[in-house]
C-alpha cells in the first residue's frame, strides 16, 4: 500500500509522431542528448495552495529539477542550462517555439503544466522534439500533493522509455544498509531511499547488526539477515507495518536471502556444523525445502526472472566461484572460470546476464557474464567493493565499496555507487551516512 | 653503452633496496607464519595460560600445530571446569564477499568445535556464532590486520 498511492494517468493525444530522436543505450554514450527542460509552468492560485501544502514557493520548477537530475544522472542526456531558454514555460507547454529552442540545440523539450484541482496535484507534461517540430508524448497524473517528487520521477521514466526504448528505472527506491562508528564495532540500520537519494528513511534503530537487505518484487517486503538476539537469522520486514517476522525455525545460522520472482518463497543458506547448503521456504505453507546438499559453501543464491534456475556460490571446486543450477537443484553447473575468486552472483532482470564480485591480485572488480559464463566483462576494478544489484531494467548495477579516507590509507568509508552496463557512467549515490549492501526496488509503479 | 651500464647499476641499486626492505618487512611480519597470525596482540585469556583464540590462514579453516595446543588447553580448562558453556566466534578477514565470509566463519568456529569435542568437550556446552569480516578486531587494511582478524574465539556464556 505504501507505493501505491492514487495515480492516475491519462494519455492526452494519440502518440503518433515519428521521432528523429532516439538514445542507443547498448554503449557507453560519450555525447549525452541535449534536452531542456522547461519549469513546468503554474497559475497564482495553484501556486498559493502548493505554497500552503508543501512549503514549496514553485512546485513546477521543483517537479522540473528531479527530472533534470535524474537526466543527467543516468548519463545519456545532458540538460541545458535553464538561464539559456527564451521561451516561457505556460506559452512553450502550449506550442514551443522550435527555432529558439533548436537555437540553444535542444534536441528534445519537456514542457508541462503544474495545477491545483480538488486537494489533489495535477501535472501534465510534453515531450517535443525540436529537429522534427512535432509532440512525441503527452500525459498528465493526479496525485496526492506530497507525491511530488515521484512526479518527476514516472515523468523521466516515460521520457526514457520513450526516447531509449527501454523500460525506464526512475520511479524506485533502494534499501540500503546504513552504517556508522569504527570498524570494529560498526551500527548498522535498514534504510530506504528513493533511487536519487532523497525520502530517506530508517527502519530499524541500530540496536542489533543487519546485513543484506533485499526486496520482494512487488516492494512491500524485505527480507534481510539480522543479528537479534546474537542469533543471525533470515527475518521479513513489512516496510509499512514494520511487522517483523524470523523466516522459518532453523537451529542455526540462515543468511544470504532473496525473495523467488513470484514473492512465494525465499532461498537462503543454511549452515550447520561447518557446512552451508542452500534452502528455500514457500511462505504460504512453510514448507522447507533443501536445495543443495554438499560439503561444501554453498550461499549466495538467486533466481533467473522465470524462477527456473538459480545461480550461487559455491567452493565446491576449492575456492569461491559461481554456478548455475535448475530451481529443483539438479544440473548443478560451475560457470566462472576466470583467474581470481567470484562471489556474489545476481541474476540480470531481462534475464540473460549474471553480475558478480571478483577477486583477482588483491583487488576486487564487478563485471557480468553470460549465463553460460561466456562473455566475461568486469565494469570496474577497486580496493574493496561487492554486491551488486540490478536496477530493475537491466541497465545499470548499484553496488557498494570502501575506501581509505587518508592518503596513508588510513580510516575508511563506505559508499553507495553505480555505473551503466557498458561500463560508463559510475557515480557515487549520495547517502546521509556510510552505506552497504544496496538492493534496487521494481518500477513502484507499472 | 652508457645509459645501458646506468640502467643495470640503478637496477642493481633498485634490488638492494628491495632486498632491504624484504628483510624489515621479514621483521615486522614476524608475527606471522603462512599467513597465520602467531602473535598475541590481541589475544585475552580464559584462565591463566589458557588463550581465548586461534588463527587461520587466508580462506582457511584448518587449524595449526599452535592453535590445536591452545584448544587441547581449553578443553583442559573446560573439564575442569564443567559447568562452564562457550560461545566459538567465527571471523574472517574483510578481503572476501559478505555473505561467503559468514560461511566460512562459521566453518572456522566449528573446527574448532570439533576439535574441543574430539578432547572431550560435550556439543552441548559448544554454540557456534559466526560474524563474518563484521567484527574485526584490528581496524587495519594490511596483511597483518588481516592475520589477526581470521579467528575463532572462545567465549565464556556463562
Amino acid at each position: 500500500m505504501l507505493f501505491r498511492y492514487l495515480f492516475i494517468l491519462l494519455i492526452l493525444l494519440p502518440l503518433k509522431a515519428f521521432a528523429l530522436i532516439e538514445v542507443d543505450i547498448t554503449r557507453g554514450n560519450l555525447n549525452p542528448l541535449p534536452v531542456a527542460v522547461s519549469p513546468l509552468s503554474m497559475d497564482e492560485k495553484s501556486k498559493s495552495n502548493f505554497r500552503k501544502i508543501l512549503k514549496k514557493d514553485d512546485l513546477g520548477s521543483e517537479i522540473s529539477k528531479v527530472v533534470e537530475n535524474n537526466l543527467r544522472q543516468s548519463g545519456l542526456f545532458n540538460p541545458l542550462n535553464k538561464n539559456a531558454f527564451l521561451q516561457k514555460p505556460d506559452i512553450a507547454n502550449l506550442k514551443p517555439r522550435f527555432e529558439d529552442w533548436n537555437l540553444i540545440k535542444a534536441q528534445a523539450l519537456i514542457t508541462g503544466k503544474v495545477t491545483f484541482v480538488d486537494q489533489k496535484l495535477r501535472v501534465e507534461f510534453r515531450l517535443w522534439d525540436v529537429l522534427a517540430g512535432k509532440e512525441m508524448m503527452a500525459l498528465a497524473f493526479t496525485t496526492v500533493p506530497s507525491n511530488w517528487r515521484r512526479v518527476g520521477h514516472i515523468i523521466t521514466d516515460k521520457v526514457y522509455e520513450r526516447l531509449t526504448g527501454e523500460d525506464g528505472y526512475f520511479d524506485t527506491r533502494i534499501i540500503y544498509v546504513s552504517e556508522k562508528g569504527p570498524k570494529t564495532n560498526r551500527i548498522k540500520k535498514l534504510a530506504i531511499m528513493d533511487q536519487d537519494g532523497f525520502n530517506n528513511k530508517y527502519l530499524t534503530l541500530g540496536n542489533e547488526l543487519v546485513l543484506t537487505p533485499r526486496f520482494s518484487p512487488t516492494n512491500q517486503m524485505v527480507t534481510y539477515l539480522s543479528y537479534f538476539r546474537n542469533l543471525p537469522r533470515v527475518y521479513l520486514l513489512d516496510i509499512e507495518t514494520g511487522m517483523q517476522e524470523v523466516v522459518g525455525d532453523f537451529p542455526g545460522m540462515t543468511f544470504a536471502p532473496r525473495f523467488s520472482p513470484d514473492g512465494k518463497k525465499i532461498i537462503m543458506s543454511f549452515a550447520k556444523d561447518g557446512n552451508s547448503d542452500i534452502y528455500t521456504m514457500d511462505l504460504e505453507n512453510r514448507i522447507v525445502e533443501r536445495i543443495t546438499n554438499h560439503p561444501s559453501i554453498d550461499t549466495s543464491p538467486s533466481y533467473s526472472p522465470d524462477g527456473k534456475y538459480i545461480t550461487f556460490n559455491s567452493d565446491r571446486s576449492g575456492y569461491q566461484q559461481v554456478y548455475v543450477m535448475d530451481s529443483g537443484g539438479k544440473n548443478v553447473k560451475r560457470i566462472s572460470f576466470g583467474n581470481g575468486l567470484y562471489g556474489t552472483p545476481v541474476w540480470s532482470p531481462r534475464g540473460d546476464l549474471i553480475a558478480f564480485t571478483k577477486l583477482h591480485k588483491g583487488k576486487f572488480y564487478i563485471g557480468v557474464m553470460r549465463t553460460d559464463g561466456t562473455g566475461e566483462r568486469l565494469l570496474t576494478e577497486n580496493f574493496y567493493q561487492e554486491a551488486p544489484s540490478w536496477s530493475p531494467n537491466g541497465r545499470v548495477l548499484i553496488f557498494y565499496r570502501e575506501t581509505k579516507t587518508n592518503s596513508k590509507g588510513e580510516g575508511f568509508s563506505a559508499k553507495l555507487w553505480s555505473i551503466d552496463l557498458t561500463g560508463y557512467n559510475e557515480k557515487m549515490v549520495d547517502t546521509e551516512t556510510d552505506a552497504s549492501d544496496p538492493s534496487w526496488s521494481s518500477l513502484l509503479t507499472n | 653503452m652508457n645509459l645501458s651500464k646506468i640502467l643495470k647499476n640503478g637496477f642493481l641499486v633498485i634490488v638492494a633496496s628491495l632486498v632491504l626492505t624484504a628483510c624489515a618487512t621479514q621483521k615486522k611480519l614476524g608475527q606471522t607464519q603462512g599467513d597465520v597470525y602467531t602473535g598475541t596482540d590481541s589475544v585475552e585469556y580464559l584462565a591463566s595460560g589458557v588463550k581465548d583464540r586461534v588463527f587461520f590462514a587466508t580462506n582457511e579453516t584448518v587449524l595449526t600445530t599452535a592453535s590445536r595446543e591452545t584448544l587441547r588447553k581449553q578443553a583442559t580448562w573446560l573439564r575442569k571446569n564443567s559447568k562452564i558453556t562457550i560461545v566459538l566466534e567465527g571471523h574472517a578477514d574483510e578481503r572476501g564477499t559478505r555473505e561467503y565470509n559468514l560461511a566460512l566463519g562459521e566453518r572456522r568456529a566449528n573446527s574448532a568445535k570439533d576439535y574441543l569435542m574430539t578432547y572431550g568437550i560435550s556439543s552441548d556446552r559448544i554454540s557456534v556464532l559466526s560474524y563474518g569480516k563484521e567484527r574485526p578486531v584490528d581496524s587495519g587494511s594490511n596483511p597483518l590486520a588481516w592475520s589477526k582478524n581470521r579467528r575463532s574465539v572462545s567465549v565464556k556464556a556463562n
